[in-house]
């Protein structure tokens, strides 16, 4: 059975718990001893949950262990965000998702690493260290939602939950081979989820395959009163689009994310996802989303700027690490320069700045307004176009330490994830290929808001003739 | 171009202790960002309303209502420092 485990979908593993072939114990024991043996060497989780907390239901995921990033609320658990001003700190309530996964029957495997606060991309900027990556373990996982992406690449998990605000869950999916959604802003409830930047943060599912990634979506999705932007739509069940024909689809390509800067080996699993696509009969065109060069800076205004809004309640005051001073405002000071990291500390500068008087206009201001352009380019592209096809990362997994003294260049590898969530619109990662050295790659479908029903289609056509979602890395005997 | 001076004038906005070699780093790195992002400025958007969130005059309201939402003694739990009820803090009056 253990083996058979190893190889199993979250949907297999439930059926076989249905079939009474196994129990939701044994699998859950059986994902804790493989968490407990590649934990320590992979770095991937950060609280190790001793017995699940699931109360028992009936969805089609009953009985499955899941993992989540550390910056989800689960009541009387832990919740740090990798950070060491959070060390201590246990959430006093349940996140919507948290509560949607207790009554579907999931059991709740531990918290996984991720940087700081999700600022950043390759889980470095973390207080307990970086996670390695299970094909390379001298390379990063990717992040910020790093950790959860890993657990699933090692099958330490079948599943687990991320963040995305600028490319979090998708960046890390494509680096360690696993399938990464980030769902239209407003169809995942925010409530519970520790912000980075509200106007771009949303919950997303980590899978090994598109398949349990529309069941998890299921789970999740869906209107809630505690969370203002929150979308009021009728619930869906996204497996309904698995399998179904994807003859005379429109997808873009665009140019603007095919030039320089890309790697080869990148470009070439590209061209091969699409040929696999005009087999099938789906039609392509080239096209311009001509502000994609502004997405980036555009981005860091704007999401440093709620970012530092944010993080101002992490003050040594109500909750958190305290550096006890001798007056109120030295207690501010030195907790926050004490608990809060490198990164976070650039974050906070920079939006403080953005947002300063004399700057708003210039900065805060203009990127809002080029935001708008971004989600026009998207508008526009999406009246005549179902989909757009672009690769997820310019490259694959980089070295441990190669981008932590560049942190521009660390903003860059977002390149082609950040706009859709300045749009607002959803994209996912699904592997599409390895590069000579064994390392995943992965490629972004991006459609128009509230049609993640297109990239299921698009997604299990994909996975129906391919088997890179399928290889695991090899990790020795465990 | 962020100098060691405005470095010091956002620290004190963000209220976030800063040393020299934090101050040197942060100079630095920041005003590499800041001329990254500066290639926003040869965008016109003279004529662009600024997008300030995603569902424009669409957001949802509700009844301004008391509801218990957690337990005090959990919040408290979490609370560097408390008095009874309250959270404790350093002297703010001289």
């Amino acid at each position: 059975m253990d083996k058979k485990l190893i190889k199993s979908s979250a949907c297999e593993i439930a059926k076989a718990i249905k079939n009474r072939e196994t129990t939701s114990s044994e699998v859950y024991s059986f994902f804790q001893k493989r968490i407990t043996k590649l934990n320590p060497s992979l770095n991937i989780f950060i609280d190790i949950y001793k017995n699940s907390s699931s109360l028992g239901g009936l969805s089609a995921l009953a009985g499955v262990p899941i993992g989540i990033k550390d910056n989800i609320s689960i009541k009387g658990k832990k919740i740090t965000c990798a950070s060491s001003i959070l060390a201590s700190h246990k959430a006093v309530y349940d996140a919507t998702v948290i509560e949607k996964i207790k009554s579907s029957g999931l059991s709740l495997m531990g918290t996984t690493n991720m940087d700081e606060f999700a600022f950043g991309s390759s889980t470095e900027n973390s207080c307990y260290g970086p996670a390695k990556n299970p094909w390379d373990k001298t390379r990063v996982v990717g992040g910020s939602s790093g950790g959860s992406a890993a657990a699933v690449a090692a099958r330490l998990v079948p599943f687990a939950l991320g963040s995305d605000t600028g490319g979090s869950i998708r960046q890390p999916a494509s680096f360690c081979g696993v399938v990464g959604l980030k769902p239209t802003y407003g169809r995942v409830s925010r409530y519970g989820l520790v912000a980075f930047g509200s106007s771009l943060d949303q919950i997303g599912p980590i899978t090994t395959n598109i398949e349990d990634c529309a069941h998890l979506l299921n789970v999740i999705s869906g209107f809630d009163s505690s969370d203002s932007t929150s979308a009021k739509l009728e619930p869906g069940d996204f497996t309904e689009s698995l399998g179904k024909d994807i003859a005379n689809l429109k997808i873009g390509i665009p140019k603007e994310y095919f030039d320089q800067g890309l790697d080869p080996e990148v470009k070439k699993k590209l061209d091969q996802a699409i040929d696999f696509f005009k087999k099938k009969k789906v039609k392509f065109k080239e096209i311009s989303l001509p502000h994609t060069q502004y997405a980036v800076p555009t981005y860091y205004i704007i999401s440093s700027s709620e970012a530092s809004s944010n993080l101002q309640r992490f003050d040594g005051i109500r909750y958190g690490k305290r550096v006890e001073a001798d007056n109120l405002l030295k207690t501010y000071q030195k907790s926050r320069h004490q608990g809060l990291g490198n990164e976070a500390k650039r974050r906070i500068f920079l939006g403080t700045y953005s947002l300063s008087s004399g700057y708003y206009d210039a900065y805060y201001l203009k990127a809002l307004k080029v935001r708008k352009l971004i989600k026009n380019d998207f508008d526009q592209a999406f009246q005549e176009l179902d989909a757009i096809i672009t690769p997820t990362s310019p490259s694959p997994a980089f070295k441990i330490g190669q981008k932590t003294e560049d942190p521009l260049s660390m903003y860059l590898s977002d390149i082609y994830t950040i706009s859709s969530n300045l749009a607002g619109v959803p994209a996912i990662s699904l592997p599409c290929g390895f590069t000579k050295n064994n390392l995943p790659l992965g490629m972004q479908l991006i459609t128009k808001e509230f049609d993640e029903a297109t990239l299921m289609k698009l997604g299990s056509a994909f996975q129906q003739g391919t088997d890179f979602h399928k290889k695991i890395p090899e990790l020795g005997n465990v | 171009m962020i100098d060691q001076k405005v470095v010091e004038y956002i620290a004190k906005l963000a209220k976030v202790e800063i040393n020299e070699q934090e101050k040197d780093f942060l100079s630095s790195q920041l005003s590499k960002i800041i001329s990254y992002i500066d290639k926003l400025k040869e965008v016109d958007t003279k004529k662009v309303k600024p997008m300030r969130g995603l569902y424009t005059g669409k957001e949802l309201m509700r009844k301004d209502q008391v509801k218990i939402s957690s337990a005090r003694e959990d919040i408290l739990k979490n609370a560097p420092d408390f008095l009874d009820d309250y959270f404790k803090i350093p002297k703010v009056i001289k």
